[in-house]
């Protein structure tokens, strides 16, 4: 039986008008999952039922078989860590730490011992006596682990917990918790909104939209073969191409009509070919950086006009438009001056199809 | 941008408006005539003497501080919590709340004055400090609850949460975590309270009676009676300490911000 379980769940904040529908998830002992998907998708809303915060109309919330559906927030031994950290701000970072092994009647030599190993793990040492205030956003982000970790929660609930930091300590924090969760072993459900960081963290990340569950998968899994069009475009897979079927060849690739001309694609996975009939209305969509800009005429290449160039020294990004439509790329830096008509070219294993 | 010499008149004429009375109230408390008058003649301070030696100023100054004070608490214990709810949850009824205890022209303190006095005095023969305890605590509640919850909605609730969640009670984590952090919001909540109450004439009118009465009342009935610049060296040690207060909880707290 998975660790945590949510089953049948109906949950929101208006009562009759729930987000999550029939919701169901499953998170094994040691996992670190990711919730991604844009912002009203469910999943802060999954991470509040999970902490107790929301109290599902339906269902039940299930932790390592204890039925928990009924248990306050403060009974449910569950680590939090906020997007605004929600330090306490009137404590020093010792007394934010010993919060909650006070409240455990916890005796005061072991809560020295457990702040100063926690401290350790975290690299704050010598912050003990420093407010809030008096630290930077990386630090409080510390704090605000070391804090919920320091109970030796069950489980580990994380609520965009980088995305109030820049880019360069966002990198680094990602390590330190990719680092702790391998140390720990701690079981920590993690929602974003942030592609790169669900696909450098974890180990199983769920694509969520409304409410829904649209793909569960390993990064790989989701980054390579998104399993319908919402996830492709969440990751990256922004250009489309409307075709047509034209047939299958003996290597199992499928030829696709693109206003006249034929296009091979060799990775189909979510559609069952032999359900296509010639003529059928198909949509291929592929990443920028898949695809190929060139001067000359290429194998698969097909006439656009070019927008604009933009030069990004090891590449450049490109914007053409091809039958009203606007395609990017991200490609080899070309002499673009003075040109007009361009090539692009998508390699065949790099092309979904969507019906 | 150029300042425009019309908006600097009609500045100056606001300020002069505003704080003219209290500069006319102080300089003529100074006067050597018995009788108030402006520009004053000579300079003593025998109408501060006289304040400290008329004993209904020293009782009826009591009995303003206590209510004040009295009712000051009342209105933040039941405030608090009124402010609390409103600020965190949604209920029925919620805006009704609102607006009772959101806006102090609401409530006019003279009809509230005439029904305590109405049915607590004449009809359950309520004692009058009890009526005029009871009175003032109705007119100060829009002051604790707006106060508190500018405070309460300056405060970021998952920093409540994360209490919870780390083993609090909902009331622990209020008592632990909320309340320190509102603490300004509480006091400034105080004194404005205070002194809205202290200086209340509309409630206090009904509410006192023979030998109960208010310093603003009080000074209205000596105002009755005699017309010597005592009442203007009262009204200078008022204003004087008012400003005092409201300087001092300022400099040290930063009320303004919760008004």
């Amino acid at each position: 039986m998975a660790y945590i379980e949510l089953k049948n769940i109906d949950a929101g904040y208006v009562k009759g008008s729930p987000i999550l529908k029939d919701f169901h998830l499953e998170v094994e002992r040691g996992e670190l999952i990711s919730l991604l998907g844009p912002s009203g998708c469910g999943k802060t809303t999954t991470l509040r039922t999970i902490a107790g915060f929301i109290s599902p109309e339906k269902g039940q919330v299930i932790i390592d078989g204890k039925d928990v559906t009924k248990l306050p927030p403060n009974k449910r031994n569950i680590g939090l860590v906020f997007q605004t950290y929600a330090l306490f701000p009137h404590l020093s970072v010792y007394e934010n730490v010993a919060y909650g092994l006070k409240r455990r009647k916890v005796a005061k030599d072991v809560i020295a011992e457990k702040i100063k190993n926690v401290l350790e793990l975290v690299s704050l040492t010598g912050f003990e006596e420093r407010l809030p205030a008096n630290l930077s956003g990386g630090q409080r982000q510390r704090v605000a682990l070391a804090r919920s970790l320091v109970i030796e929660p069950d489980l580990l609930l994380l609520d965009e917990p980088l995305s109030n930091l820049d880019a360069k300590l966002r990198d680094e924090m990602r390590a330190e918790l990719s680092r702790l969760q391998h140390q720990l072993g701690i079981t920590m459900i993690y929602v974003t909104h942030d592609q790169i960081e669900a696909l450098s963290l974890s180990s199983k990340i769920i694509v969520m939209n409304e409410g829904n569950i649209e793909q569960m998968g390993t990064p790989e899994e989701i980054y390579e073969k998104p399993a319908t069009q919402f996830v492709a475009k969440f990751v990256g897979f922004d250009n489309v191409l409307d075709a047509s079927f034209v047939k299958c060849d003996n290597n199992g690739n499928v030829i696709v009509d693109v206003n006249g001309k034929e296009i091979v694609v060799s990775r189909v996975q979510n559609i069952d070919i032999k359900s296509l009939n010639k003529g059928d209305e198909l949509k291929l969509l592929f990443r920028p950086d898949d695809t190929i800009i060139s001067n000359e005429k290429v194998e698969n290449g097909i006439l656009a006009t070019l927008n604009y160039a933009n030069y990004q020294g090891n590449a450049s990004s490109y914007a053409l438009s091809y039958n009203g439509i606007e395609i990017r790329a991200i490609s080899q830096n070309i002499d673009v001056v003075n040109r007009k008509d361009i090539y692009f070219a998508i390699p065949s294993d790099k092309i979904m199809i969507e019906r | 941008m150029k300042k425009s010499k019309f908006l600097i008149f009609i500045v100056v004429l606001a300020v002069i408006f505003l704080i003219g009375p209290f500069i006319i109230i102080i300089i003529s408390s100074f006067n050597e005539t018995s009788v108030m008058k402006f520009p004053p003649k000579g300079f003593s301070l025998q109408w501060y003497q006289k304040v400290f030696s008329v004993d209904m100023f020293r009782t009826t100054f009591l009995i303003s501080l206590k209510v004040g004070a009295l009712a000051t608490l009342t209105a933040l214990v039941i405030g608090i919590p009124v402010a609390y709810l409103n600020v965190r949850y949604n209920y029925k009824g919620k805006n009704v709340v609102e607006l009772l205890f959101s806006s102090p022209a609401i409530i006019p303190g003279l009809v509230i004055g005439f029904a305590l006095l109405r049915f607590f005095i004449y009809v359950a023969q309520v004692p009058i400090t009890l009526g005029l305890y009871l009175g003032h605590t109705a007119i100060l509640f829009p002051y604790t609850v707006r106060v508190v919850s500018a405070s309460l909605r300056n405060f970021d609730l998952s920093v409540e949460e994360a209490a919870v969640s780390l083993g609090s009670s909902p009331l622990g984590a209020f008592f632990r975590v909320v309340f320190p952090n509102i603490q300004a919001g509480v006091v400034a909540a105080f004194i404005l309270a205070f002194i809205t109450s202290f200086n209340n004439v509309p409630i206090s009118l009904f509410l006192t009676g023979p030998g109960v009465s208010t310093l603003p009342i009080q000074m209205l009935v000596y105002m009755e009676y005699y017309y010597d610049p005592t009442i203007s060296a009262l009204s200078s040690i008022i204003i004087v300490l008012t400003v005092i207060i409201i300087q001092t909880a300022e400099k040290m707290l930063g009320i303004s911000k919760y008004m």
